[in-house]
């Protein structure tokens, strides 16, 4: 089941071609969030283009994996996934927070393929448990991801969840923590010190597995394993880094939020060998 | 036979669970109070005890929703409506879900635990949110099937329920309808457009009224959103004079909702507001603090009589 080298050269490329295309969007409507779309970029990808048991053909089907995306403004890296699975136009990009456009800021449920509104943090992970209960309930075999910002885990409602999903043995949920260490005014360590955030997740019953959020195969490793571990939830922190890519907006939380300029955008595209 | 709201609402649910497999019931440690224990007993396996997590209840409920179940999310109104709301916002209404919001002790029904229990807001932050239908029983049998309507449609429904016994008002079998008000007592000089337990009231009053020669008529507006606009222009035209009364406070629930009915409509009818005078309630014995707050028949009559005088 582990990735084969070509997948993983694809999915690499895919992850280029992802990064450059977020931020040409970002840039273009001069509004979004560069840092955590490009952090989250390979958790996404791997699950969006290999892993996800999804077709854009059939998207009612009861039996489809599902993914919330709880830290909405990453809605850029899940909408470009989304396109490149056919949910969107090619050309969806393009309208990114603009008026009139099915890209919302953060995403909304109304856009093809996007499964749970988002945008206030910490939700997420509670919505992605009621599809994991609903869908035992159904019978179905299909497996939910819910992907989280590290900062979001300054929200209490993550942690009700965190506590509530073990005692539904909910094997069928993954939860996986986009561990960049940055937030909006700061490091984590700054705003609000996190600790050993995989001992907190372990307290809760969470079978919990740390990898490099960047390294497609050590993810699709720790994918499998949560696949394969029966009875409790498994969440992996996914230790990556903020800006992921571009040399000047990694671990920069400057770049959380903040409107890409043109001499930026140009050195940024450049360091990522240019759009498809 | 007069019954607490609660009663009914939590052997409705079991009962329509009988024959619906995808209804499931979640609550937040309060399900002995809430009655959705009588669903829990019934079908063990559709019902979640979320604990003391409203939030989490609520959220759980949006994604239950988003795989077909009919989830209906039960705890004290107050906490529901406030500790629940940014997920009833941002998931369950944004994303136009399925979920059923179960409000067990409206007003101040849950009179000694204080004000701290008391839920007075909650029409106002519900009525708020697009996409959410409002409705709001005031006895049996039209709490029987405010909950089938919330099976039996989609989208986001609140009940607004009571931990109080209310006398029967409908005869079995009544036919409601979303969107819709009921005249329960007709009458000529000023109409009381009343929800709940102050339906109640307001016939009390309108009986009192009565024998000093004023004609009362009562609308009991138990769908608060959508609203019956059609009955409230014609009722202000009919009567001349307004009474809105409820368990809640002026601002922001059936009050403000009639109001701006009126406001668009250009009717200019004295209109006077029964319900909490936006302030923090207490701790007490219900009827007494009905009395106190003047929510009662007397608090219905004197704002008939005043609003006769601006007439």
């Amino acid at each position: 089941m582990s990735l084969s080298k070509e997948r993983e050269a694809r999915l690499k490329e895919l992850c280029r071609v992802f990064r450059a295309d977020v931020l040409t969007a970002i840039h273009g409507v001069q509004s979004g969030h560069p840092g955590g779309s490009l952090s989250v970029c390979e958790i996404l990808t791997l699950l969006y283009q290999e892993r996800m048991h999804i077709d854009a053909n059939k998207a009612d089907d009861p039996n489809r994996d599902r993914l919330v995306l709880s830290k909405g403004h990453a809605a850029p890296m899940l909408y470009r996934n989304l396109i490149e699975k056919g949910y969107l136009p090619q050309d969806a990009m393009a309208s990114l927070r603009k008026t009139n456009s099915e890209l919302q800021g953060h995403p909304a449920r109304h856009t093809p393929g996007v499964e749970m509104p988002a945008g206030p943090l910490g939700l997420g992970l509670a919505a992605a448990q009621g599809m994991a209960l609903g869908l035992k309930l159904n019978g179905s075999g299909a497996r939910v991801y819910a992907v989280l910002g590290d900062g979001e885990t300054n929200e209490g409602a993550v942690w009700e969840a965190a506590m509530s999903a073990p005692k539904f043995a909910l094997d069928n949920l993954c939860a996986i923590v986009d561990y960049n260490k940055v937030q909006l005014d700061g490091t984590t360590d700054e705003v609000m010190p996190l600790r050993d955030l995989a001992a907190k997740w372990r307290a809760f019953g969470w079978n919990v597995i740390e990898c490099d959020g960047h390294d497609l195969m050590a993810l699709d490793a720790a994918l499998d394993t949560a696949e394969q571990t029966k009875g409790v939830p498994t969440v992996i922190v996914a230790h990556t880094v903020k800006g992921k890519g571009v040399s000047f907006m990694e671990g920069k939380s400057a770049w959380h939020g903040k409107a890409i300029d043109d001499e930026s955008f140009a050195k940024a595209l450049e360091e990522l060998g240019g759009a498809k | 036979m007069a019954k607490q709201l609660r009663e009914v609402y939590g052997s409705v649910l079991a009962e329509l669970g009988d024959s619906n497999p995808d209804i499931v019931v979640l609550d937040a440690d309060l399900s002995g109070s809430t009655k959705s224990k009588l669903f829990a007993e019934k079908h063990p396996d559709r019902f979640f005890n979320m604990g003391i997590a409203e939030s989490n209840m609520v959220s759980t409920a949006a994604g239950l929703a988003s795989v077909g179940k009919i989830p209906f999310v039960n705890t004290f109104t107050v906490f529901l409506t406030t500790l629940g709301l940014i997920a009833a916002r941002g998931q369950v209404c944004y994303g136009n879900l399925n979920v059923k919001f179960g409000g067990a002790y409206c007003g101040m029904s849950d009179a000694l635990d204080g004000a701290s229990h008391h839920a007075l807001e909650d029409i106002a932050n519900m009525r708020s949110l697009p996409n959410m239908r409002i409705l709001v029983p005031s006895d049996e049998t039209s709490t029987r099937w405010a909950t089938k309507w919330a099976v039996d449609n989609d989208g986001p429904v609140y009940l607004r329920l009571s931990r109080d016994v209310y006398p029967d008002l409908y005869p079995a079998g009544t036919q409601f309808e979303l969107g819709k008000g009921a005249v329960v007592r007709d009458g000529t000089d000023v109409t009381v457009i009343a929800c709940g337990l102050l339906v109640h009231k307001a016939m009390e009053a309108a009986e009192e009224l009565a024998k000093n020669g004023i004609s009362v008529r009562v609308v009991d507006m138990y769908s608060i959103k959508p609203i019956d606009t059609a009955l409230i222009e014609r009722c202000a035209r009919e009567t001349g004079a307004i009474v809105t009364a409820e368990e809640h406070n002026i601002y922001g629930g059936l009050g403000s909702a009639v109001a701006e009915v009126l406001a668009h409509a250009g009717i200019g009818a004295p209109t006077e507001f029964v319900g909490v005078q936006d302030t923090f309630t207490e701790s007490g014995k219900y009827s007494e603090l009905l009395a106190k707050y003047g929510i009662d028949a007397a608090g219905v009559k004197a704002a008939v009589e005043k609003v006769l005088k601006r007439k």
